[in-house]
């Protein structure tokens, strides 16, 4: 639970995942912002006015998902770093994750990675397919992976083998 | 250990110095804080308590807790987390309160 | 003796946004810093800010501090002493600040204290040992002056400063073995919890420190669970390997000088500590007297930077330089609308006491 420690539960996850079927239709943000805080940067990023509105910035972000056509402008935007975006059918088997990224050093495009979960937990292997850091990201790189479509809604990071000690 | 390769920050390179740390030869960059020289050197223990001569360091690193106090140049309980560093400083332990007339 | 218009003491957030504000509705504004530099804590601050669009959301605080420095310098109307350190307030309306190995005097018409915070500190075994370090030091010294304040860290407090730190830690190459959090929840924002979650680092609530241990310096930590009423519950005690044990158990309100100018001040746990007694545009029970930033209530650096901006501009309208009333509802509105939320919950009840 995320109050509890920072993971949110399977409920928790639930209010604020697109539905499959939206999933399946091609590239799609999730926006992991369940908490009501002052902030609204993702609706200004938005270019097709997905994000809608705030009222009050304590809201948490509301979405329309036929809007938003996984562009992923809104990563880099988020100061929480709680933007993702998901493409289901990216290949047979794969799935793509973007997460924003901000580590030295970047990985490079090919390089096989450790896939994290919400909590830290190692939950495969994936294949970096692009890193982006322009200028206008402001030093969140963008990072996408591709990695086995039935891990894609648990991966949520990744840490790099080369040079890593504590893979054993 | 000076952090190197930063995602977000860049650090100066900086112009190095050689000051003295109990007599041993240091090298640190002119203008940060001695405590700073002396955390990258891999010393903790800057001056020892009066009454338990307890060991202290480095702690709120703006001038305002008196953990940090040291005899530099012979001057006792110099802030060390805020006073820059200079070319030829010679910096020690600071046993208990310091000795203000042992400075020359 | 110096005369001035309006003096600010501190050049954080708070006190750099009041003295652009004065300075522009016609005060002339000396701003008084102890440290070499300008920007206060957001120096240290590399993540990007929270808030609204509208003011700095999603810039760095590091790029704030800039922004604001580089327009503070270019005003003719502030004048800027840095490395000069406020000693007190005297009846007759003069300021003293230790300045360059000599005393300056300023007899300001009015004067803004935005002195800040300091951490606090919490008992335990050893507490004092070299590598037990405030967060606010160990951001210093690996932002600031690029220096690792150790290997492997143990965090103490998962408010938003023990999670921030934590990630800034990581994004230095440092590795934190775990933060512990004496209270059953999470006290930062959920979202900076979860980024360091998925890096593989434990938050541990209902847990503490009962020793840190090393003989000449930390060489690790005792931690135990706690049940709700903070007592440790037997054999769950357990020894971590860190060289570093980073407290982040809250700031609070660096008020000496209010005190000493004979503000009326009030205990608000809410706000951190002692916080003057202040009405709605700012200004203590000492007329001419403001206040903004942490020192008026442990809050951000979005609130400091607007209540800065109230505090500045009403003290330039106390002295007759002409203000949009437009302008102070807009900034006050401001205000309310970041407090309005859940996580501003503690800052309203605060405030609803000391506010007169």
């Amino acid at each position: 639970m995320l109050k509890k420690d920072g993971v949110p539960s399977p409920e928790e996850l639930e209010g604020v995942k697109p539905s499959q079927e939206r999933l399946e239709e091609g590239p799609v943000v999730i926006v992991e912002c369940m908490q009501e805080i002052p902030c609204d940067p993702c609706y200004y990023a938005c270019p097709k006015e997905a994000f809608r509105p705030f009222g009050d910035i304590n809201e948490k972000p509301e979405i329309d998902y036929e809007k938003c056509n996984g562009c992923s402008i809104c990563i880099a935007n988020c100061p929480g770093l709680a933007i993702f975006v998901l493409d289901y059918n990216y290949s047979e088997k794969e799935g793509l994750l973007k997460i924003p990224y901000e580590l030295k050093p970047l990985p490079e495009k090919e390089e096989k990675v450790i896939v994290l979960n919400r909590a830290g937990e190692e939950i495969g292997k994936g294949r970096v397919v692009q890193v982006l850091n322009t200028k206008k990201q402001d030093r969140t790189a963008i990072i996408s992976i591709a990695v086995p479509k039935e891990i894609l809604m648990d991966a949520r990071h990744i840490r790099l083998i080369r040079g890593s000690t504590d893979e054993g | 250990m000076r952090i190197k390769d930063h995602p977000i920050l860049s650090f100066a390179e900086g112009k190095k110095v050689e000051f003295t740390f109990e007599g041993k030869i240091l090298t640190g960059k002119e203008g940060e804080p001695i405590a700073a020289a002396l955390h990258d050197a891999g010393i903790r223990v800057l001056r020892h308590s009066p009454r338990h001569n307890r060991p202290r360091g480095f702690f709120c690193a703006i001038g305002n807790c008196s953990s940090c106090l040291m005899v530099v140049d012979g001057k006792p309980n110099v802030k060390v987390c805020v006073t820059p560093l200079q070319e030829g400083m010679r910096v020690q332990y600071q046993k208990g309160k310091g000795d203000i007339n042992a400075a020359n | 003796m110096r005369q001035t218009d309006l003096a600010i003491i501190g050049a954080g957030p708070a006190g750099l946004a009041a003295a652009l504000e004065a300075a522009t509705a016609g005060a002339k504004v000396i701003l008084l810093e102890r440290d070499e530099w300008l920007g206060g804590q957001l120096v240290k601050q590399t993540h990007q800010f929270f808030g609204s669009k509208k003011e700095f959301a999603g810039m760095r605080g590091i790029d704030i501090a800039t922004h604001f420095s580089e327009q503070i310098e270019k005003n003719k109307d502030i004048e800027v002493f840095t490395g000069a350190t406020a000693l007190g307030y005297y009846e007759d309306g003069v300021l003293t600040a230790a300045y360059s190995g000599r005393m300056l005097k300023i007899k300001p018409k009015t004067m803004l204290v935005a002195s800040g915070a300091m951490e606090k500190m919490i008992p335990f075994n050893n507490n004092d040992l070299p590598g037990v370090y405030g967060a606010g030091a160990v951001q210093t010294l690996m932002n600031v002056y690029g220096v690792a304040p150790g290997k492997r860290v143990l965090m103490v407090g998962a408010g938003n400063i023990g999670l921030i730190v934590s990630y800034q830690l990581m994004q230095a190459g440092i590795e934190v073995e775990a933060i512990i959090e004496g209270s059953s929840q999470v006290g930062g924002y959920w979202v900076h919890a979860s980024k360091i979650r998925r890096m593989g680092v434990p938050i541990l609530t209902n847990h503490t420190i009962l020793k840190a241990i090393g003989e000449e310096k930390v060489e690790g930590a005792l931690i135990t669970e706690i049940d709700e009423n903070w007592k440790p519950l037997e054999g769950t005690e357990r020894e971590v390997s860190v060289d570093n044990i980073c407290l982040a158990v809250g700031l609070s309100p660096l008020a000496e000088l209010l005190w000493q100018a004979g503000c009326q001040m009030e205990f608000s746990p809410q706000l951190g500590g002692y916080v003057p007694v202040r009405d709605e545009d700012l200004e203590t029970s000492q007329e001419g007297i403001y206040i903004a930033g942490d020192v008026a209530g442990i809050e951000e650096a979005t609130s400091a930077i607007l209540e800065g901006q109230l505090a500045g501009i009403s003290a330039a309208r106390k002295m007759g330089f002409a203000v949009e009333d437009k302008k102070i509802e807009q900034i006050k509105e401001n205000l309310k609308s970041l407090r309005a939320g859940p996580v501003g919950e503690h800052i309203r009840q605060g405030l609803a006491q000391v506010e007169r």
